[in-house]
């Protein structure tokens, strides 16, 4: 009843910026309201201490490996941190996160749309529930998790996909397959596809049902067949909820660590096949050389870090600018 | 295209609730019929099992006919998104799709039965939001957001939207009661015009109301709380406001109860 | 509209052609068979090929049979449910096979003397040792990083909802947005940075803050949706009565919210206890014990579980122990969530709905 109410703080009419500290201090004549007030303020404080000290030591650090880089840090295909003068570039890191991730996006998108749309609206209800609440569960599980199950037993199970595409898809070089083990970008993008599978689910699915009864009733009262429903009042409610659970699944796939590291058996090229082993991304890369690497390869590694941090941001950032853009349309007027 | 119903021993469940039993009635082509009586009286449920929209609800069950013109639309075989098409709706609070233009909300049932031409379309559009006294109104802003318009403006939206695809019965579930005076009136006006052409089903809490638009009118009540609903005595509505034939309708409408 | 202006006196337009309730399955019987017909008879050896073409052969009948009959409307909706169905299933088989895979190979080795030994001086490629010293490593470091990100997630989520307003209060939530975005490599970067600096050497603490780092966000946007539900009155009632705001929001607004501060905090928690990137930067690994967590080298479950697959030459015995440790992780994260979510059910503010 109550939830509408986001206007939950004090009750005096809003003020600009100025008159905050007036208003405060009225709030906060006791000293136990001046404490609690300084100290919950603090904590937000601490917050964005903590954001401007990431960007500030990343960029620091990042800029001393940058500056002694021999070779361009974003055209350069090579990674010798250890060598005089050192030579290193994102070139194929970049390439190969956005690659996986791009993948990863491409089968898990519509498979979890489908997937929400089945609890809300195909299933049975009595099923519909219980899965949810698995499917809930399975976002939990830990990446390392599936990192492991990826590489012994996926990767194996992947053999009789790769030759059928290598049979019938392999003169587009994109799926050629020179019959090594699957630790190729392409089962990078599919166990990052399971892995980030459960959360778009759950935001759809959740976005899904919120769409107001009335609208679904409006179509179906048309004579609208149940997948029309869907089109007219159940997908276009749910788009931009569904863009940010996309956006969020991406954030992760574009971060992921574990998984890629464990699955994928990394070079420093660029290859036009997705099936042949090598390649790397940004997570992958810093963890699988961070162990030999000197104070230098670290600050590297650091470097390479920063470009994944403000790849991320990016993604939020045009995230958020497609939900306000789409407030319009949002349906909120109900 | 005004299709005559007939209802003979209704009876409507939610899971093991029974919301109204055993109704018999007939709605006569190009007249409008209202359906009064207290709440939880199971008018609004008696309507939704007219287009087969009752079944939409979780556990929603229905025994008994609906004769469409002969047709029970609870026979073997019958297609419940036909029989949606044929018999439209229009609901409490008025539903226009958030995510369309006026032009397409108008133009969304047209557009499921097949392709039209952009010619086609248009002319369907401005014949049915005329017809729904909004065309003065949008003419400019057809590309706009239906939920821009105010509450009474969206309420004609949807029935412009619903006898776009010319049905044959025309419900309408207390389509009033979340707008203005002046909107009602506008709408009541709508109704006169509309049944014309089609065969009109209102629900209405409001009694002046169904004096106002209705050639026939029907006392739906229930015995207590948690009994199914049953109707009482349909009849004329000029009879049934001035002499009912049976006492708990003229409790009803004298204010008694309710 | 248009066929209707001829008054030709077919039946009906109310009875559309239904295929009968067995049709779908009848037909991906069918579609099955004929895959399997069209392998044998063109020596397709491959089961996902067989596979495929009694898909795409089953949603081909699906629609050729039920556009016959019963139109392309009601052809085109079963079609959609078919895809979604297929979609489901298909989702199914990882996610079942990655329980499956992690119980049944994690069960092997897991026993009481697995989870009360460290590996020690065991070699990573052969059987024997334990987890005793990941288990120790993962409660400190998502102790110590509960310590520090529990209470300032709450009191910034306090913060925003009770006293929030102005550039402060916006600059804050923008800030908790991207924070939450923060891959947690970036959050291990971040203290290694520091780390180098201080020419520090690994150690427990040093994770413990990367995972802070990643917590802090998470607590304080589920903290803040649940202290969003207290209703006003609450605190207009209390206010009104001359308590002081301070004791009004410790004593009326979070005791009425704690079930869900609750939940959202063990969540956090257990995502946290998940990471492995961070600590693999900071913590190193270690196979003894090292129960300080604010000097020397630790190991954690998540980390245990990357090394023995990572450093182990692909021996079977440390899989095993991989899976066993998995399982043990999978059942802590599991068992925080359940009862995390039990908590959310039982203390759920009954706010007359």
């Amino acid at each position: 009843m109550d939830i509408s109410t986001q206007n939950t703080q004090a009750p005096p009419t809003p003020q600009p910026s100025p008159a905050e500290q007036k208003r405060a201090a009225r709030g906060a004549t006791r000293p136990g309201d001046r404490i609690f007030l300084g100290l919950s303020r603090g904590s937000g404080i601490f917050l964005l201490v903590i954001m401007a000290a990431i960007a500030v030591f990343l960029t620091y650090r990042a800029t001393l490996a940058i500056s002694k880089d021999e070779g361009n840090f974003l055209t350069t295909f090579e990674w010798n941190t250890g060598t005089v003068p050192p030579v290193f570039g994102i070139a194929v890191l970049a390439y190969g996160t956005i690659v996986s991730s791009i993948i990863a996006m491409v089968i898990a998108v519509p498979i979890a749309v489908a997937i929400a749309l089945f609890l809300t609206h195909y299933a049975p209800r009595k099923l519909g529930g219980p899965i949810a609440y698995v499917i809930d569960l399975l976002a939990a599980v830990p990446s390392i998790v599936y990192g492991l199950w990826g590489a012994l037993i996926l990767v194996p199970h992947m053999d009789g996909l790769f030759h059928w595409l290598n049979d019938y898809f392999g003169w587009t070089g994109i799926f050629s397959w020179e019959e090594g083990p699957a630790r190729s970008m392409l089962t990078v993008g599919i166990l990052l596809a399971i892995m980030i599978l459960p959360i778009i689910t759950n935001v759809s699915r959740e976005v899904f049902r919120q769409v107001p009864q009335m609208h679904e009733e409006a179509a179906l009262a048309l004579g609208a067949t149940r997948w029309e429903v869907i089109r007219m009042a159940v997908l276009p409610f749910g788009r931009s909820g569904v863009i940010s659970a996309s956006m969020l699944g991406l954030g992760r796939a574009l971060g992921e660590t574990m998984a890629v590291a464990t699955v994928l058996s990394p070079d420093f090229d660029i290859h036009a096949s997705l099936l042949n082993p090598g390649g790397g991304t940004f997570a992958q890369n810093i963890a699988s050389k961070f162990g030999e690497a000197s104070e230098f390869g670290r600050d590297a590694l650091i470097a390479s870090g920063l470009v994944l941090f403000v790849i991320t941001l990016l993604v939020n950032g045009a995230a958020r600018a497609i939900i306000a853009r789409r407030k319009e349309y949002s349906g909120a007027n109900a | 295209m005004a299709k005559r119903i007939d209802v003979s021993g209704l009876t409507a469940y939610y899971g093991s609730h029974k919301a109204i039993e055993d109704i018999s009635m007939t709605v006569e082509p190009r007249s409008v019929t209202a359906f009064i009586g207290p709440s939880g009286c199971g008018k609004s449920t008696f309507l939704r099992t007219l287009n087969r929209m009752h079944e939409v609800t979780s556990g929603g069950r229905v025994e008994g006919k609906v004769l469409l013109d002969d047709e029970d639309l609870y026979g073997a075989g019958i297609d419940p998104v036909s029989v949606r098409r044929e018999v439209g709706m229009v609901f409490q609070r008025p539903n226009p799709f958030p995510t369309m233009s006026i032009f397409d909300n108008v133009a969304a049932g047209l557009r499921l039965n097949g392709s039209y031409k952009k010619s086609e379309l248009q002319d369907v559009v401005e014949k049915s939001l005329k017809g729904a006294n909004l065309w003065n109104e949008v003419k400019d802003r057809l590309n706009k957001p239906g939920s821009g318009l105010s509450g009474g403006q969206q309420q004609r939206l949807c029935i412009a939207r619903a006898i776009a695809v010319e049905p044959n019965v025309l419900l309408m579930d207390e389509p009033c009661s979340a707008l203005d005076p002046i909107s009602t009136l506008a709408i009541e006006d709508l109704i006169g015009e509309l049944k014309e052409r089609f065969t009109i089903v209102i629900v209405t809490h409001n009694m002046q109301q169904a004096a106002r638009v209705s050639d026939r009118t029907a006392f739906f009540n229930l015995a207590a709380v948690g009994q199914p609903g049953k109707l009482i005595e349909i009849d004329d509505t000029e009879r049934i406001f001035s002499n009912p034939s049976v006492q708990a309708t003229e409790d009803y409408i004298s204010g008694r109860f309710g | 509209m248009s066929h209707a202006t001829i008054a030709d006196k077919r039946p009906s337009t109310l009875r559309g052609a239904r295929l009968p309730k067995w049709s779908p399955y009848a037909i991906a019987l069918g579609s099955i068979a004929v895959a399997i017909g069209i392998g044998l008879g063109a020596g397709l050896d491959s089961r996902i090929q067989i596979g495929l073409i009694a898909g795409l052969l089953f949603l081909l009948g699906t629609y050729v049979i039920a556009a016959r009959v019963e139109g392309s409307r009601q052809a085109k909706d079963r079609i959609a449910t078919s895809l979604v169905w297929v979609a489901f299933l298909l989702a199914v088989v990882p996610l079942a096979s990655l329980v499956w895979s992690t119980v049944v190979r994690g069960i092997k080795v897991l026993d009481v003397y697995f989870l009360t030994h460290s590996m020690g001086v065991v070699a990573d490629s052969e059987p024997g040792g334990g987890i005793y010293h990941a288990i120790l490593g993962t409660l400190e470091q998502v102790g110590l990083a509960t310590l520090i990100a529990a209470p300032v997630g709450v009191l910034t989520a306090i913060y925003l909802v009770e006293y929030g307003r102005g550039k402060l209060a916006q600059a804050i939530t923008f800030f908790v947005d991207v924070m939450t975005g923060i891959p947690s490599i970036v959050a291990g970067l971040f203290i290694l940075s520091i780390m180098l600096m201080l020419d520090m050497q690994p150690f427990g603490f040093a994770g413990s803050m990367a995972l802070a780092i990643l917590m802090m966000p998470v607590v304080v946007r589920s903290t803040e949706e649940m202290l969003k539900l207290v209703p006003n009155e609450l605190r207009e009632a209390s206010l009104a009565l001359g308590v002081p705001k301070w004791r009004t929001i410790l004593k009326v607004v979070v005791p009425t919210s704690i079930g869900g501060i609750t939940t959202g905090i063990m969540l956090a928690v257990a995502r946290i206890t998940g990471e492995t990137a961070p600590v693999l930067l900071l913590v190193f690994g270690n196979s003894f014990i090292n129960a300080n967590p604010f000097e020397g080298a630790q190991s954690s479950l998540p980390l245990y579980i990357y090394q023995q697959y990572a450093n182990s030459a692909g021996s079977e015995a440390a899989f095993d122990r991989a899976w066993a440790a998995s399982l043990t992780l999978i059942a802590f994260v599991m068992i925080l969530n359940l009862v995390a979510r039990g908590i959310a059910r039982w203390k759920a503010p009954k706010t007359g709905r």
